[in-house]
Order: C-alpha cells, then structure tokens, then sequence
C-alpha cells in the first residue's frame, strides 16, 4: 500500500504539532502546549498554512435549542485532536459540521484544498435489505483496486472478512471495516466519532494503539471522539473538552487539571488520566497502575 | 397468444418490469415503500385532470406525481408527525381528492376500478411507445445514477464526508420514481403501482451477493411474473394486473422461504 512509504507532513508551525517521528524522539516529556488563562490553548488562533481543518465560532441551534455555541476547532497534520464531553455536549454535531454534513447557523470551515476525509461514524448500520460483500463496501463510492482494499483490509488485521457479507459482522468486526474503508481513500484526516461503542475492552485499547501507529506511519491528523476520559488522552496530541461550547482545550495534563473538567466529569475524573479504564458516572474505586501522561504506545498487559 | 392486444399487454408490461426492477431496488433500500404509495395513489387526481383537459393521460399522471413527491418532501421537514403518519396521510387524501375529482368529471359511471387496478389489455400502440420512450430515459437515468445512489443509500452521512453531495442524487431518484410510478399507473393502476417496484426487489433479496445481483434478479422475477400472470389471465379469465401482482407475491413466498427456515428457532 502506498500509503505507508509517505512520510509524516512536515514543516508544521506550531510548537506542540510535531511531526509523529520528532514527537516520538520526545517521548516522555512534557509537551509545550500550555493552556492560557481562558483555557483556550491554540484554538483561538487563526487559519495556519499546513492546517487541514479549522472552524471557526460554530454556533447551531435545532428546535430552538442550542447545540453548540461559538466553538473553535482545527486540526492539523500528524496531529491527534481528541474532543471529549459529556453526553449530548454537542460533539457529534460538531462532528458533522467539520465533515459537512450540518450547515451552521453560524461560523465558519475552512478545509485545505482537497482534503481527503476519512470518517469512522458512530454507529454503522446498514440496511440489511442491501446485499453487499466487506470488499464491496470499503471500495464503495470511488475507484480502488482489489489490491489497494485488500491492504486496507489487511491494515486493520480484517484481511480474512474480505467475501464476507456485511450483515454477517459483529460489531468489532463492522468497526474494522469501516476504519479500512476511511484508510482506503488514503486520508489526510481521519475523524473517529466514539470509534470503540460496542467493542469490549481489549478491543478498545487494541483498535486506540492501531489508529496511534497509523497516524505515525502515515502522518495524518486525526480527530477523535470519545464521552469519557480515557487512556485515548494519553495517546492525543491536544484535548478539547465540549460542552456546547469549548469548556477548555490543550495537552490531554493540563486539561485534565483544569477546574472546568473537573466540574465536568467530577474531581475524581482528574486523578483518572492514563489509567486504562475509567467512567465519571462510577463511583468505585481507581484501582491499576497510574501511568505517566506520555505518548508512548499503550499496551494493555500492563493492566492485566 | 398470439393476438395483438396479448403481446401488447407482455411487452409493456416486461417494458415495465425491466425498467421497475433496479428502481425497485432502491425502493426497498431506502425504505420508501410508503413513500411510492402515496405518490402513486395521488396519480388519480393526475387521471382525473387529464380527463378533464383532455391531455395526454401519462403526462398528467406525471406532474401530479412529481407535485406530491415535492410536497411529501417539503412535509418531511417537520418532525411533530411521524413520516410513515404523513405518508399515510398524504395517499389516503389523494385518493379521496382523486375520486372526488373523478366523480365530479366523469359522473357516478365512472369505472374506478380501471384507474385502481389498471387495464393491462387496453394498452395501445401509443401506451406503449410511452412506456418504452419514458422507460429507456428512466433506465438511463437508473445507470447514470446507480454507484452515487448505492453509496448514499448503504449510508448517508458517509458518503457526504466522503464528498458525495446528496441533495441532488436524492432528488434525481424523486424524480424517477414519479416518472416510473406515472408510466406503470396506466398499465397496473393506482393500487398496484408499488407492487411492481418493491415485490420484484423484495424476491431477489434473499438470493443476492451484490445490489447488480439483486437488480438483475428482480427484473427477471417481474418480467416472468408478467408472463405467467398473463398467461394465468387469459386461462382463467382473471384480472390482468392483480394476476401479475399474484405471481410476484408467490416468487417472494419461494425465495424468502429458505431463510424463514434458517431463522426458525
């Protein structure tokens, strides 16, 4: 697959934005991203060259209710932007704002000329009146060679799903092919809406250190979406927190100190960064090995 | 079988059955049953007004059809009612409005039952250049459209990240559904219109890998459906349309009936 010879976008302005393979040099210290005092980190700034997506004051509203207020987002190559919030604190909407699927009320998206998009939706369900095989889909809408979806398929370790037919797929297994048929398009930037709803937790942390080597091999920006705090943080470049609007951003540390977090997810939500497993709505106790906020590829035994 | 208002009645309604089944498809796909219904049933307000104007009657089939799919689609934008409510609504007021207006012109002689399960044997030299004309613009419309409308209906919002715009795939297959449901009108009438487009579809289901697949099949299943309910027709002396429909329901009973089995617990 071509994909894997391309190498990470370079020439990226800002500090806190390096390339994977510099970030990786680096691993294990602190990253100079620091929050300003309004909590807003980077986002305020304007349109970068290099930068692959960016809106700006994003404000929807549906049925008279306010969906998202004045947020600013961007994201930029090589870069794992994970927005996290509540449920129902708008992030899906945002979501489909940046792909352009929702028109805003107000705001603007700049997108790089051309961009490739490759989008992990949520939830994937396909009507089951529709025959149709795993190859078929992950080629569908463009041109690609059996050879190109087989690597792709390959990539995501579902090389053996290839005749399958879609409906016959767990939930694990449809994910999978879902993230094949987003790598296939060869993306500049992949966007993951909770990409791990209904996978248990091996296959969480498994599919989270997948998307961390590929966004390395292939240098492409991610933006990832979770409701939870979560080891994903520990992997992501920058961490917005969305509650309708952006209640504070910046390196996945600092934004799990910041007090509007902790209102968010509770105090004890702050202490829970790097563990592998955490819900803000348990109460129990935080039990396994804290883990330093760092970048380095998570592996589940730790936890075992 | 070899008078011509018989091959008449096969090659319009095989015509139809060609140019249904990949239509159907899509039907089926993107769960607009419903929706077809009520386009269809609203085509006997169009037979009343071409009647009454004494126009050609397809081609007021045809704006009327395309004026309610237009309408069904500006109602969906509300979300108090639901949309198989609003579907429902809409057919069961065209209806009314058509028989109102059919009555009104034509006085309480007017068969209805023509206009509600079509004359497959009255198809005329003229019908049927209508059917085949209207029918290779449809089917041509039906390959162009085929890949964009696959990808939207297997899922929508993957397709518009993906860059696919989809407003005006969607309203391009609104339009072949109003042109097809208008042509069919005449040879099945109002009541059975939708039958031909999701029946045909619905028994290739169960034997199909692929959306070609099922296309294909469905339009073999319809266009022997037309034959054998023809052939059922001047056998026993039954109704043309409903004989088809008959056929069609009995594909479906044969093909979806190993899958019944398989699922039984």
């Amino acid at each position: 697959m071509d994909g894997r010879e391309r190498q990470p976008l370079t020439g990226l302005p800002a500090a806190g934005r390096q390339p994977p393979s510099e970030r990786q040099a680096r691993n294990g210290e602190a990253r100079p991203t620091p929050l300003d005092d309004a909590g807003n980190g980077p986002l305020a700034e304007q349109w970068r060259e290099g930068t692959l997506i960016s809106a700006h004051g994003i404000a929807l509203s549906r049925g008279g209710r306010s969906l998202l207020q004045d947020v600013d987002i961007d994201v930029a190559p090589g870069e794992i932007v994970t927005l996290i919030g509540p449920n129902g604190a708008g992030k899906t909407t945002l979501v489909r704002v940046l792909l352009g699927i929702l028109r805003p009320n107000r705001g603007t998206v700049k997108r790089k000329a051309g961009l490739g998009v490759g989008y992990v939706p949520q939830r994937l369900e396909v009507d089951r009146s529709i025959p149709l095989t795993v190859t078929r889909f992950v080629a569908l809408g463009r041109r690609a060679s059996a050879a190109e979806v087989e690597a792709a398929l390959a990539e995501v370790g579902a090389q053996a799903l290839l005749e399958r037919q879609l409906t016959e797929l767990s939930g694990g297994e449809l994910q999978r092919v879902v993230l094949a048929r987003a790598l296939v398009r060869s993306p500049e930037l992949l966007v993951l809406d909770e990409p791990v709803r209904g996978v248990d937790y091996a296959g969480e942390a498994e599919l989270y250190t997948l998307i961390g080597r590929l966004r390395s091999e292939r240098g492409f920006g991610v933006l990832l979406v979770s409701h939870d705090l979560h080891i994903v943080m520990a992997q992501s470049d920058r961490v917005i927190c969305l509650n309708h609007h952006v209640c504070c951003s910046g390196v996945p540390h600092s934004v799990a100190q910041h007090p509007e977090y902790a209102r968010l997810f509770g105090p004890q939500a702050s202490r829970a960064i790097g563990l592998y497993q955490h819900h803000h709505d348990h109460s129990h106790d935080l039990a396994g090995a804290p883990r330093p906020p760092s970048s380095a590829p998570f592996r589940p035994q730790e936890f075992k | 079988m070899t008078e011509p208002y018989l091959m008449r009645a096969l090659l319009g309604g095989m015509g139809l059955a060609l140019v249904a089944a990949p239509l159907g498809c899509f039907v089926v796909w993107r769960r607009m049953a419903y929706f077809g219904e009520a386009v269809a049933q609203s085509g006997l307000i169009g037979i009343a007004l071409g009647l009454a104007l004494a126009l050609n009657l397809t081609t007021s089939i045809f704006v009327v059809t395309l004026a309610v799919s237009g309408l069904l689609l500006l109602l969906s934008r509300q979300t108090l009612v639901p949309i198989d409510t609003l579907l429902g609504l809409v057919a069961h007021a065209a209806l009314a409005l058509g028989v109102i207006t059919a009555s009104l012109i034509q006085g309480p002689q007017l068969d209805l039952m023509t206009f509600l399960f079509g004359d497959i044997f009255a198809i005329s030299r003229g019908d049927l250049r209508w059917i085949y004309f209207g029918g290779l613009v449809a089917l041509g419309l039906e390959i162009w459209l085929w890949r964009p409308l696959l990808s939207i209906s297997v899922h929508e919002d993957l397709a518009a990240a993906e860059g696919t715009r989809t407003e005006p795939f969607k309203g391009a297959f609104v339009l072949l559904l109003a042109l097809v449901v208008a042509i069919a009108i005449k040879i099945v009438g109002v009541l059975l219109t939708v039958a031909f487009l999701i029946m045909p579809a619905a028994a290739a289901r169960p034997l199909s890998e692929t959306p070609e697949q099922m296309a294909v099949f469905a339009a073999i299943f319809g266009m022997l459906s037309v034959a054998l309910g023809l052939f059922l027709s001047v056998a026993l002396d039954t109704p043309g349309g409903p004989s088809i429909v008959l056929m069609l329901a009995v594909f479906f009973m044969v093909a979806v009936f190993p899958s019944v089995l398989r699922q039984r617990r």
